[in-house]
């Protein structure tokens, strides 16, 4: 390794730690859990290293760097889990988190398989992880993007960006006998500015990363300067924005960030808890139409070093490609091992978690909807009066409904098939199914959104990947202030 | 919790600060902090999840002359700790100097503070089975409550109790300890077209004794679930909207963002010219008060160790102040509000903040609302702070002729914040100070109703 990396912290439960966590360990402590009895119990060790970088006012403002270690012990009995957790490696401890978790369960002491290690593919090797490479470079960096920033125009008053980068080191163990570890990078960087002409302000952001390395930036469009001139490109545009309409129209999203439609409208309602509660509006249909034809939608997370990506989820089981929505027919769920458990089905490696700090449950990874047979500016032709959304600043849907909101940061009116003025950033809301089945024209230009999307779910943030090719909705509500015609 | 923690982590700030000025650092802060939680879950009269843990953390900012770091750590073994010292000094190195960075003036901080009654020893003697128990009531209380409720996401109890300590080179020494124990409920309904219908409650407070009794909340979410039953857009149009507490929480959230000196130095504030201007109507009185006896974002000193105090930034309308830390105000040329939210970060942000209440019950701005749109809840993060643009989905009821006449769902409410704030032509006695940004019912005059 060369001088300017420092080594990779090694998690205090790894081989060799001060702590480590063997399989003989780990079978002892997923005894403990079973000793009341219980159907079955797991062990998610992680040790955690962050840092970030923040650049404002031409100078690097702060540096940070912060760990966060932890086991917790879980124990499953029926669809209820009693969990502990300790952030105190010691043996003590640990018994400790596992005769706590042991409490759910009220019965005979249950048998612990024999540990295994459980191989799994690497969608993520990084020749060297971003945040053991020292800091100057990554400074430099953010240098860089403010003097392209600021050259870019001359209008540019503030300029903020940011590296953040991360390393989470995961061992987990099941009462099956799952032994798993993996090594999750992440790098994301951000650049934002503010525009000022003649009294009026607007900001502009571009960013992205994934689990990858500094190579991200090698990449075309990637570059510090390509982010940096993207966030002064979309502040400059948007300063003349007009009121945007109020109302039903036609809406076309454009190829990559929309893939939040998907994640919202989508993507949260077949997450197989609420599915298994019977709570979302996509429970018991299966098998039926829930979008127009042209829509197949899938959970991939085995992209390569995808935001979303993950090796092995934290229940230890390795994702694939989950078709949620095939040819707008309703064919599957995604799973945790409770909901799999429940529907009588393999997990399917969605089980999820903020951090050792709260138990997993069914999640995105990389969310898309595959190409259609468009071509994307014939799209846009077909369009006499509506809205073209190119960026996306996030979304937010109701379970139980099915309603959802997404709000855009970048977008035009179409007027007779062309893409003319911009509108002030508003809200597009809409009805799952109902606003899928009007996807009436679908681009062949799938892209997948540069990684900087994190979603939120009972309180635990976890991050994933959107992707769509340009997608045309023929009636959508969009919330803008002008109301036309009255 | 007991002094022997109390003691533990002073002790462990104290040497961590120690060592960093060995170490090289010109200055430094070090906060600890230690806490135990439990949460319970219960679905259908069944335990879902029953989590317990104990919490113990460190973070420090670093700095040499006007460079500054920051880290932190929950590994607290010597390996643990020496990483945090070593990492914090390091990044110094790294970052570049500032010429506003440093520790406030010793004069400027807190010597002694009232016990603001921030800890309730009862929250920490809630067991599982005692939380299990509050669960299953609040629960049963709302599926028995109304016989549409045929499904429920589950009610779930949390209490989290701990404390904190700071040291500063400065001189600043000082702690406290907190709780907080939530109660919440949310039944499911079925409706119409496939679609599911639920409106949660929840009920949050420092003082265990003071959380709104389990059939008071399990029946209140019965009651706002079965009230969205039938649920329609409505055509687009301007109109009054009128928002429930929890509704206008988020606008004055939102306002509330954009009133930190960080937002201003920044440029990020839709604010950024209007000290001493109006910027709400007259009824509108916002105070952030830190010194509120038991409130949830009560605090008697801020993350500079500066002395908490009220602060009122809107008085009848004019803008007043901004919320300032001590970096803010130096960015700014002013002096500190005591509003530094964060012990190790940088940036001010809201204590207990809310909109002073008026006179008129919510029912009352409803029955002289002739037509409009009454909001329960909202969806989306359609707000711009630098230009003051909001839009966001939007759920509630229709109002005709002073009455709530049915269910709306599936519609945005657009207005730009300079315009929506000066429109507020009612505002209601319904407090509710359960968590730190709390409004009573408003009514802004007219704002764009996006539906069918």
């Amino acid at each position: 390794m060369s001088e300017h990396h420092t080594a990779l912290p090694r998690a205090p439960f790894a081989p060799g730690g001060p702590f480590e966590i063997d399989h003989d360990r780990a079978r002892k402590l997923l005894t403990v859990a079973l000793s009341q009895g219980g159907d079955a119990a797991d062990l998610f060790a992680e040790y955690g290293v962050g840092a970030s970088m923040v650049l404002e006012e031409g100078i690097v403002k702060s540096a940070s760097r912060g760990v966060s270690v932890g086991v917790g012990i879980r124990v499953q009995r029926g669809f209820a889990a009693g969990y502990a957790y300790t952030e105190d490696l010691t043996w003590e401890a640990l018994l400790r988190a596992a005769r706590t978790a042991a409490q759910i369960a009220r019965g005979e002491a249950r048998d612990v398989a024999e540990v295994t290690d459980r191989t799994h593919p690497e969608r993520y090797l990084v020749a060297v992880p971003s945040i053991v490479v020292a800091g100057a470079g990554k400074r430099d960096l953010l240098l860089q993007s403010d003097r392209t920033a600021r050259a870019a125009d001359s209008r540019v008053q503030r300029v903020e960006a940011s590296i953040n980068e991360s390393v989470r080191e995961l061992l987990i163990a099941t009462s099956e006998g799952r032994f798993v570890r993996d090594v999750q990078p992440m790098l994301r960087f951000g650049v934002r500015v503010i525009v000022e002409r003649e009294g009026k302000r607007q900001s502009g952001s571009s960013g992205g990363g994934g689990r990858v390395g500094m190579e991200y930036f090698d990449q075309p469009g990637k570059s510090v300067d390509d982010h940096a001139r993207e966030a002064v490109r979309l502040a400059v545009a948007m300063l003349d924005a007009r009121e945007a309409p109020a109302g039903e129209m036609e809406v076309v999203l454009g190829p990559g960030d929309a893939g939040i439609l998907l994640h919202e409208a989508v993507g949260h309602g077949l997450e197989a808890d609420f599915n298994r509660k019977g709570v979302s509006n996509y429970s018991g249909r299966i098998g039926t139409a829930v979008a127009s034809s042209l829509c197949t939608v899938v959970d991939r997370g085995d992209l390569d070093h995808g935001r979303g990506s993950i090796n092995v989820d934290d229940e230890g089981f390795t994702p694939t490609s989950t078709t949620l929505i095939e040819d707008g027919l309703l064919r599957g769920y995604l799973h945790d091992t409770f909901s799999a458990r429940h529907f009588g089905l393999a997990p399917t490696g969605n089980g999820r978690r903020e951090s050792f700090r709260a138990t997993p449950m069914p999640r995105m990874t990389n969310t898309l909807l595959l190409a259609g047979p468009h071509d994307p500016e014939e799209i846009i032709r077909s369009v006499p009066n509506g809205i073209y959304a190119r960026r996306f600043g996030g979304g937010q849907v109701d379970i139980a409904s099915g309603d959802f909101v997404f709000s855009l940061s970048e977008a035009y009116l179409i007027e007779n098939g062309k893409i003319t003025a911009p509108v002030k950033d508003v809200n597009l809301i809409g009805n799952g199914p109902d606003a899928l089945s009007k996807v009436t024209m679908l681009g062949t230009d799938l892209q997948i959104s540069d990684g900087i999307w994190t979603c939120g779910k009972e309180g635990q943030s976890v991050p994933v990947g959107v992707g769509c090719p340009t997608i045309k909705i023929s009636s959508m509500t969009v919330g803008g202030t002008a109301v036309q015609g009255r | 919790m007991g002094t022997n923690q109390d003691d533990m982590l002073r002790d462990r700030a104290d040497t961590v600060l120690r060592r960093l000025l060995d170490g090289g650092a010109t200055d430094a802060k070090v906060v600890a902090r230690a806490g135990q939680d439990l949460s319970v879950r219960v679905r259908l009269d069944e335990v879902e999840l029953v989590e317990e843990a104990g919490t113990c953390s460190i973070a420090v900012r670093a700095f040499k002359g006007k460079r500054v770091a920051t880290s932190s750590t929950n590994d607290l073994t010597a390996d643990g700790l020496d990483r945090l010292v070593r990492d914090a000094l390091e990044l110094c190195d790294l970052s570049q100097e500032d010429p506003y960075a440093g520790l406030p003036d010793p004069d400027d901080l807190a010597k002694s503070w009232e016990d603001l009654g921030l800890h309730d020893a009862a929250c920490d003697g809630v067991d599982a089975d005692d939380a299990v128990r509050r669960c299953q009531r609040a629960e049963r209380a709302a599926r028995a409550h109304d016989p549409r409720i045929n499904n429920s996401e589950g009610a779930s109890f949390g209490r989290t109790s701990g404390g904190f300590y700071m040291t500063t080179s400065g001189g600043f020494r000082g702690g406290y300890r907190g709780s907080y124990a939530s109660l919440a409920v949310s039944p499911v309904a079925s409706d119409e077209g496939g679609k599911n219908r639920t409106a949660g409650y929840w009920s949050a407070r420092r003082q265990l004794a003071n959380l709104e009794s389990e059939e008071a909340i399990g029946i209140e979410a019965a009651r706002r679930t079965v009230a969205l039953l039938g649920s329609k857009r409505v055509p687009t149009t301007t109109a009054p909207v009128v928002f429930d507490p929890d509704a206008a929480r988020a606008l004055l959230g939102a306002f509330a963002g954009c009133v930190t000196g960080d937002a201003i130095y920044r440029r990020s504030s839709f604010l950024l010219d209007q000290m001493g201007e109006r910027v709400a109507s007259d009824l509108i009185t916002m105070v952030d008060d830190p010194l509120r006896h038991g409130g949830p974002g009560s605090r008697p000193f801020d993350g500079d160790g500066l002395a908490a105090r009220k602060n009122v930034v809107v008085e009848n309308g004019v803008l007043k102040t901004w919320l300032l830390d001590t970096y803010g105000a130096r960015k700014l040329g002013l002096k500190s509000t005591g509003s530094s939210a964060s012990s190790t970060g940088s940036g001010a942000g809201v204590s207990n903040f809310y909109l002073l209440p008026g006179k008129q019950t919510h029912a009352e701005i409803v029955q002289s609302t002739k037509r409009g749109l009454y909001v329960t809840g909202m969806m989306g993060f359609g707000f711009n702070a630098v230009t003051g643009d909001f839009s966001r989905g939007a759920v509630g009821y229709w109002i005709e002729d002073g009455v709530l006449a049915y269910p709306v769902s599936e519609v945005t409410i657009s207005l730009n914040f300079r315009d929506l704030f000066s429109a507020i032509d009612a505002v209601g006695d319904d407090l509710d100070l359960k968590s730190g940004v709390a409004s009573p019912t408003i009514r802004v005059s007219q704002m764009t109703i996006a539906g069918s």
